[in-house]
């Protein structure tokens, strides 16, 4: 067992874990947040996406213990009270999702694709950066135009503080 | 994934002796493969030492013909390193082709040479450029350190602490992409360096792992652009074949994308 602690979506959180532990399941089994998800078992649907210190991992694929001291925001971190993220609302008024089974590590990895690029967003650029990122639903084809419409709410905001 | 004791090294000592201290340790970096193959219960290493927070291993260093890439440092960060955009353009975007977003964030170098998959792309680039692979032990060339499928001349608790790129006068890196896993189904690098020497490596390729191309190092030696390899045929002899690709498609895909590779070489 390993002590751990790290800071998730805000508020420090401690805890004896076993060193297999990996971080989705600390943050499903432990922490009960249940928005993150596992797709697969192989490293590759996104399923499973958060930002640990602001990066979008996998966090299927990374041990807790390799984020004691981190600072870790899933999806259920990202509204403030009941105003959604502007990716979350682009993705609703969009229909970006239907069964909604990618869309929390949709929405992370898109909130770190546009926090990369900014206003310099392009389509092809989108569906390229998707690629770690699996939807069986969709097509993409909303997925992508939420995105874009985020991005551009994103600037829009950024530019109003 | 089988149980296992996790260790943060705080030094490349101190990884050592911890690993020395297992009954059968291995070092954990970005996780990306080690991790995956782990929970597919592959791998059921005792102890996992995780190198990726020792400052002495990450970061990127420029010295007067070369740059020194230290080996915890995340794809992502080599990608988007801007000094290195301009000094070796083509390892930089390499670096950006490698898996996805995620996969950039924490994959690195060392762990992707020290496993040698045959599908990988740094082995190209370490290959085509002459680097020198640096271990806590000593250097080794990269003619010396890939030994075929997944094996390297790393011996049992050698750690590799950074690796050392001539900046050559020209280079390039083309890949075509397996459109699942974004492996290469084959990837060429090629590279001329200061002094004329041309240097081609394929990864993706051969059953042996990454390998240099001479049919297509004299032709670009002769004269270099893309043209020139129109009539240089590649064996098929010792490729790959699997359900992705025909062995005399892979060849016929290390000429493309060396002529593709050449195109792009700044
Ligand atoms: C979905 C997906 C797609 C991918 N696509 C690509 C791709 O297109 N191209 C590509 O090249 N790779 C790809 N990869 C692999 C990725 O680049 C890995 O990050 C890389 O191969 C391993 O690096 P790591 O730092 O994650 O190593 P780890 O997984 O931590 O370790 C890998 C192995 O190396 C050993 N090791 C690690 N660091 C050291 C060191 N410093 N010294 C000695 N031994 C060490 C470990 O003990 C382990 O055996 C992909 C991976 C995934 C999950
Ligand atoms: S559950 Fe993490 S990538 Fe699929
Ligand atoms: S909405 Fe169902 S998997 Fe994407």
């Amino acid at each position: 067992m390993t002590a751990i602690s790290l800071t998730v979506n805000g508020k420090v959180v401690s805890g004896n874990v076993e060193d297999r532990t990996l971080l989705v399941h600390f943050l499903r089994d432990h922490l009960n947040l249940t928005g993150t998800h596992v797709g697969c078992d192989t490293s590759q649907c996104g399923a499973c996406v958060v930002h640990v210190d602001g990066r979008a991992v996998k966090s299927c694929t990374t041990l807790v213990g390799q984020v004691d001291g981190a600072s870790v925001t899933t999806i259920e971190g990202l509204s403030q009270g009941d105003q959604l993220h502007p990716m979350q609302a682009a993705f609703r008024d969009n229909h970006g999702l239907q069964c909604g089974y990618c869309t929390p590590g949709m929405i992370m990895s898109a909130v770190d694709i546009v926090q990369r690029h900014g206003g310099k967003l392009d389509e092809a650029t989108v569906r390229h950066e998707l690629e770690g990122n699996i939807c069986r639903c969709t097509g993409y084809h909303n997925i992508v135009k939420s995105v874009l419409d985020a991005a551009g709410r994103m600037s829009t905001a950024q530019a109003a503080e | 994934m089988y149980e296992t004791h996790y260790h943060r090294a705080s030094s490349v000592d101190d990884a050592a002796a911890q690993f020395a201290n297992g009954s059968e340790a291995k070092y954990l970096s970005g996780g990306q493969t080690l991790l995956p193959v782990m929970k597919q219960r592959l791998a059921a290493p005792s102890d996992v030492i995780d190198l990726a927070k020792i400052p002495a291993l990450i970061g990127i260093d420029f010295g007067g013909d070369s740059v020194t890439i230290r080996a915890a440092t995340p794809h992502y960060d080599v990608a988007s390193n801007e000094a290195l955009q301009k000094a070796l353009p083509a390892l930089a975007a390499l670096a950006g082709m490698i898996g996805d977003p995620a996969v950039r964030y924490r994959g690195t170098i060392g762990g992707s040479l020290a496993n040698n998959d045959p599908a990988a792309d740094y082995p190209a680039a370490v290959l085509a450029l002459d680097a020198t692979v640096k271990t806590n032990k000593r250097s080794i060339t990269a003619a010396d350190f890939f030994k075929g499928l997944f094996s390297t001349a790393l011996e049992d608790g050698e750690i590799i602490t950074a690796v050392t790129f001539p900046i050559p006068a020209k280079a390039g890196y083309a890949k075509f992409r397996h459109p699942a896993s974004r492996f290469a189904l084959t990837g060429v690098f090629v590279a001329q360096t200061k002094s004329g020497e041309v240097r081609v490596a394929a990864t993706g390729a051969s059953q042996n792992g990454v390998m240099r191309v001479p049919a297509i190092e004299q032709a670009l030696k002769a004269n270099w652009s893309a043209q020139a390899l129109d009539g240089v045929s590649i064996s098929a002899d010792g490729l790959m074949a699997d359900l992705h690709g025909a062995a005399d498609y892979r060849a016929n895909l290390i000429k493309v994308m060396a002529q593709r590779a050449v195109k792009d070489a700044a």
